[in-house]
C-alpha cells in the first residue's frame, strides 16, 4: 500500500540509493564527515526554495522568478545587516521582502488571472536587472562580525541552518497533511474550476501559494548569505530551474494536483549530489548539468509510464491496494 | 427494411483486472436500420462501442464487418473501414473553421501536401447539405452551438465514408427542436443504407427513432427485440433484471415558510432578466426551457458564478448579497452543476475528499489546524452507504466510478453542507435507471426535512413527475410557473417554445 501510494517518490529513492552505492564503491570517501555535511549545507536552501516550489506547483502553477527573488533578498540581508539591525529583526525583514515579491507574483497570477509562466519570466529579468542597476555590479562587503554564522561560528551556524530547514520542512510536511487549506491547494490544482463550484476561492489560494513561496525564498537567501564574507549581485542564477527539477524528479504532477514533500526532499538529495558524486568517482564534473537533465527525462517518463500502466490495469498497484 | 447484415459481433468478452466489463456479448447491426442500445451504466455498451471502434481490444470473440472479420483492430483501423461515433459531447477543433474540421484526417491532398482550399470548401458544403445543416463552412467551430457542433460531427463522419455510425447519447443536452431536427438526419441516413448503433438513457425517445433494441445487463446481451414490439416499462425490467416503477417517488410533503426568494432577479452578463421566484420549505420547483433559455445561467447568478446587476435574493426573508460561492454556501445554499465531468467532482481526488470539499471548515479546528481525518472518513462513509454508492473503498479516486456513483458523490458534498436551498442543475442526466430512481428517492428526503429545492431538468417526465411547481423558461426570464396539477407536456414544452400571448408582458 505504502508503495502503490508513493510509487513515483519510491523510483526516485530507489535511484538515490543506487547512487549513493555505486559512489560508496567507487569512492569510499565520498562517505567522510565532511563532505556529508557540505552537501547538507549547501543544499539546505535548495530545499527551502523546492518546499515552496511543490506548493506553487501543487497549485498547477509555476515560479521560475525564484532565482532573482533570491538575489534581491540576499542583497538586501547584506544591507540591512550593515544598518546593524538585530539578527531576528533582519531574518523577519528579510523574509518579508521576499513575501512582498511572491505578492505581487500572486496578484498578477491570482487576481488578474495573468499566466504564471510569463509573469514570472517577466520577474525574472526585471529582478535581476534592477538589482544590476542598484549595485552597479559590485558585491555587498564589509558585513558585520555577528551576521556571517549569526555570530556562531561555523559550527553554531551550520547547526543553526540545518535546524531552521528541518523545522521548516517539518512545519510544511505536517500541513500539507493536517491542513483544511492544503486540501484546497490540491484541489485548486486538481480542478479550478471544480474547486471554485465547491466554494473555494482560488485566487486567494493561488495568491498565498506565491507569497508563501516568496517568503521561503527570503529565508533561503539569508540562510545561504551568512555562510560567506561578501554577498554577489548575482547569486541565485539557475536556481529555479534546480527547485523545478527536483520537485519534479520528486514525483510531483506538473500539470498540478499531485506532489509529496518527501518527494521533494528526494529529489533536492538526488539532484544535489550528483555533482559532488561525479567528482568523487573522478568523472568530469561537465557531465553535472547532462546527467540531471537526463534523470529529469527519466522521471517525466518513468511518470507517464506509471501512469498508463494504472489505466490499463496491467500493473494495477491502486488495485491491488483495494483488495 | 433490407436485411443484409453489416456488422456482427459474436461472443465478445472483456474483462478488466478481472471484472467482466463483457461476457458472450453478441450482436448485429443491418445496413439501413437505427439498432438501440440500452443498459444500466457499467451494462458493458460503452466497453462493447470501444471494442468496435478498436479503443480497447476484446479478449474473446470476434468482430466481422461485410463478412470480413476485423483483426487487430484499433481506431484508425475502424476509421478506415467507415467506423464512426459521435458522443454526447462533440469533439470538433475549436479554433478550426467548419470546413477544416471536415477536411481534417481525409482529404486528398495535392503535391508535396499543398491545401487544395476551394475543393475543401466544396466538399464540405456538399457533405453539409447531406444533412440538411444550413452552416458556413468558414465558420469558427467555437462560434457553433452544441447541436451545430454535433451535425459538423456528423458530417465528417460522412465524409469519411461512414457505413457504421455509432451515436452515444446524443440528445442528451439537445433541446426537443434539436432532437427532432437530428432524429430526420438520422432518418435520411437510414435510407442511404447506414447501420446505425443508437445509445441513449431516454428510453421515450427509441420507440420513435429505432428499429431494434438490444438491451445489455452485467456485460451480456440479455435481448434483441424488434422496437414495435416492446414497451418502455419491459426495456427497464430487462435492463434491470427486476420491476422498477417508472413511476416518480413523489410524495405530498406540507409547504413550510418561503425560504429562498427572487425579487426580479437578473444579469446582463449571465443574460437573465426580470426573474420573481419563491420556494418554500418542501418545495421542489422545476425548472423547465430550451437549451440557451438562461435556466443553468439563472442557478449560477444564484451561486455566485455570474455576477447579478438588479433585484435581489432573498433568503428567510432577508435581503442577502452573494459574490462568491463561498459566501452562497455560508447562506445556507448548495448548488450540484450540470455534468459532474466537467468539475462537479474533482475526478483525481477520493471519493473522502470530494464530499468534505464544501465543508472543510467542519472538520477544522481551531484557525484551520488540525484537520480530522477520522471524523473525515466517518462521515464519508456514512454518505457512500447513505446514498448507495457503489465502491469497494472511499479512498478510491472518483473516476473510478461510475457516472451515477459520481453523481452520488457530487450530490454527498452539497447534502454535507446541510443546505436549506439545493439547486440541481440535470441531476439525472446520463446516468443509469437504477442510480436515477435512488436521486428521486433522495430528492423527496430532502423535501421531507424541509429543504427548499430547485431542479433544473431537460427531461420532461422528470420535471413533471417530481415538481410541485414548475417554472418555465425562455429567452432569459420565467414566463410562466404551473401548478403541478395543470401542468402537461405540451403546455410546458408551447410555453417554452415561445407560444404564449402573456409573455410579451413580462
Amino acid at each position: 500500500m505504502i508503495f502503490s501510494r508513493y510509487k513515483r517518490e519510491v523510483s526516485a529513492a530507489i535511484a538515490f540509493v543506487v547512487l549513493l552505492v555505486v559512489v560508496g564503491i567507487a569512492a569510499p570517501t565520498f562517505f567522510s564527515a565532511g563532505n556529508l555535511r557540505d552537501l547538507v549545507i549547501n543544499n539546505a536552501p535548495t530545499l527551502l526554495i523546492a518546499i515552496g516550489m511543490t506548493l506553487v506547483i501543487l497549485a498547477g502553477q509555476i515560479d521560475i522568478s525564484v532565482g532573482s527573488q533570491f538575489a534581491v533578498c540576499s542583497v538586501a540581508a547584506g544591507f540591512l545587516a550593515k544598518t546593524g539591525m538585530p539578527i531576528p529583526i533582519l531574518f523577519i525583514c528579510v523574509l518579508l521582502t521576499g513575501a512582498a515579491m511572491g505578492a505581487l507574483n500572486g496578484a498578477l497570477i491570482g487576481w488578474l488571472r495573468l499566466p504564471s509562466i510569463i509573469v514570472t519570466l517577466a520577474m525574472l529579468v526585471m529582478w535581476r536587472d534592477a538589482l544590476r542597476w542598484v549595485t552597479e555590479g559590485a558585491w555587498v562587503q564589509n558585513l558585520p562580525e555577528n551576521f556571517q554564522w549569526f555570530g556562531l561560528g561555523q559550527t553554531g551556524g551550520e547547526i543553526l541552518i540545518v535546524a531552521i530547514t528541518l523545522v521548516l520542512f517539518a512545519f510544511f510536511a505536517w500541513s500539507l497533511r493536517n491542513l483544511a487549506s492544503a486540501r484546497k491547494v490540491y484541489a485548486v490544482g486538481s480542478d479550478a474550476e471544480a474547486a471554485r463550484l465547491a466554494g473555494i476561492r482560488s485566487p486567494n489560494v493561488v495568491f498565498w501559494v506565491f507569497v508563501i513561496m516568496g517568503g521561503l525564498v527570503g529565508i533561503a537567501a539569508l540562510l545561504n548569505a551568512v555562510r560567506f564574507s561578501a554577498i554577489p549581485g548575482n547569486s541565485g542564477v539557475g536556481l529555479e530551474l534546480k527547485a523545478i527539477a527536483a520537485v519534479v524528479v520528486g514525483g510531483a504532477a506538473i500539470s498540478g494536483g499531485r506532489a509529496t514533500l518527501i518527494g521533494t526532499l528526494i529529489g533536492v538529495a538526488l539532484l544535489g549530489t550528483i555533482g559532488t558524486a561525479l567528482t568523487f568517482v573522478g568523472i568530469n564534473p561537465f557531465w553535472e548539468k547532462a546527467i540531471q537533465g537526463a534523470i529529469i527525462l527519466a522521471a517525466l517518463v518513468s511518470d507517464v509510464a506509471l501512469g498508463r500502466l494504472e489505466k490499463n490495469g496491467k500493473f494495477n498497484l491502486a488495485g491491488a491496494k483495494a483488495a | 427494411m433490407p436485411e443484409k447484415t453489416l456488422l456482427k459481433a459474436s461472443n465478445i468478452s472483456k474483462s478488466y483486472s478481472g471484472v467482466h466489463a463483457l461476457r458472450d456479448a453478441s450482436f448485429t447491426l443491418r445496413s439501413g436500420e437505427v439498432h438501440a442500445l440500452v443498459g444500466e451504466n457499467g451494462a458493458g455498451k460503452s466497453t462493447l462501442i470501444k471494442i468496435i471502434t478498436g479503443a480497447v481490444l476484446q479478449d474473446d470473440g470476434e468482430i466481422v464487418l461485410n463478412g470480413e472479420a476485423i483483426t487487430s483492430n484499433s481506431p484508425a483501423l475502424s476509421k478506415s473501414l467507415g467506423i464512426a461515433a459521435i458522443y454526447q459531447q462533440p469533439v470538433l477543433f475549436p479554433e478550426l473553421t467548419v470546413a477544416e474540421n471536415i477536411a481534417i484526417g481525409r482529404e486528398r491532398l495535392g503535391a508535396f501536401g499543398v491545401i487544395d482550399w476551394k475543393e475543401r470548401r466544396n466538399t464540405a458544403k456538399a457533405l453539409l447539405e447531406r444533412v440538411g445543416a444550413r452552416i458556413d463552412t468558414e465558420t469558427i467551430a467555437a462560434e457553433l452551438s452544441m447541436p451545430q457542433q454535433q451535425l459538423v460531427e456528423i458530417t465528417r463522419a460522412l465524409g469519411a465514408d461512414a457505413k457504421v455510425l455509432i451515436f452515444d447519447e446524443p440528445t442528451a443536452s439537445l433541446s426537443e427542436e434539436d432532437t427532432q431536427n437530428l432524429f430526420k438526419v438520422i432518418r435520411e441516413l437510414r435510407a442511404d443504407g447506414v447501420g446505425i448503433i443508437y445509445i441513449s438513457h431516454r428510453l421515450e425517445e427509441l420507440p420513435v427513432i429505432a428499429d431494434r433494441v438490444t438491451v445489455l445487463r452485467d456485460g451480456r446481451t440479455i435481448e434483441t427485440l424488434e422496437m414495435a414490439d416492446v414497451t418502455t416499462e419491459q426495456m427497464i425490467r430487462l435492463m434491470v433484471g427486476r420491476d422498477l416503477s417508472a413511476v416518480f417517488p413523489k410524495r405530498q410533503v406540507e409547504r413550510g415558510e418561503v425560504i429562498f426568494e427572487l425579487k426580479n432577479f437578473g444579469s446582463r452578463s449571465a443574460g437573465i432578466r426580470g426573474i420573481d421566484l419563491a420556494v418554500r420549505a418542501g418545495e421542489i420547483v422545476g425548472v423547465s426551457g430550451l437549451i440557451g433559455a438562461g435556466r443553468t445561467e439563472l442557478a449560477k447568478t444564484i451561486f455566485g458564478l455570474e455576477a447579478p446587476d438588479e433585484g435581489e435574493i432573498l433568503i428567510k426573508g432577508r435581503a442577502i448579497h452573494i459574490g462568491h460561492p463561498s459566501e452562497a454556501i455560508e447562506y445556507g445554499i448548495a448548488y450540484l452543476p450540470e455534468d459532474r465531468r466537467k468539475h462537479g467532482v474533482v475526478l483525481d481526488f477520493p471519493i473522502s475528499a470530494n464530499i468534505t470539499l464544501a465543508s472543510l471548515k467542519k472538520l477544522s479546528g481551531f484557525a484551520g489546524l488540525n484537520f480530522r481525518f477520522g471524523k473525515e472518513k466517518e462521515i464519508a462513509a456514512d454518505y457512500t452507504r447513505r446514498l448507495g454508492v457503489k465502491t469497494p473503498a472511499i479512498f478510491n479516486a472518483v473516476s473510478t466510478l461510475s457516472g451515477g456513483n459520481q453523481q452520488k458523490v457530487a450530490l454527498s458534498r452539497w447534502l454535507m453542507t446541510k443546505p436549506s436551498v439545493l439547486i440541481l442543475d440535470e441531476p439525472t442526466q446520463g446516468i443509469d435507471v437504477g442510480a436515477k430512481a435512488e436521486i428521486h428517492e433522495l430528492m423527496m428526503e430532502l423535501a421531507e426535512q424541509g429543504v427548499a429545492i430547485l431542479m433544473i431538468s431537460s427531461e420532461l417526465p422528470e420535471v413533471l413527475g417530481m415538481s410541485d411547481r414548475i417554472a418555465v423558461m425562455s429567452g432569459g426570464t420565467i414566463v410562466k410557473i404551473f401548478d403541478r396539477a395543470d401542468a402537461t407536456q405540451d403546455k410546458i414544452l408551447s410555453v417554452a417554445l415561445g407560444h404564449l400571448e402573456s409573455a410579451a408582458t413580462r
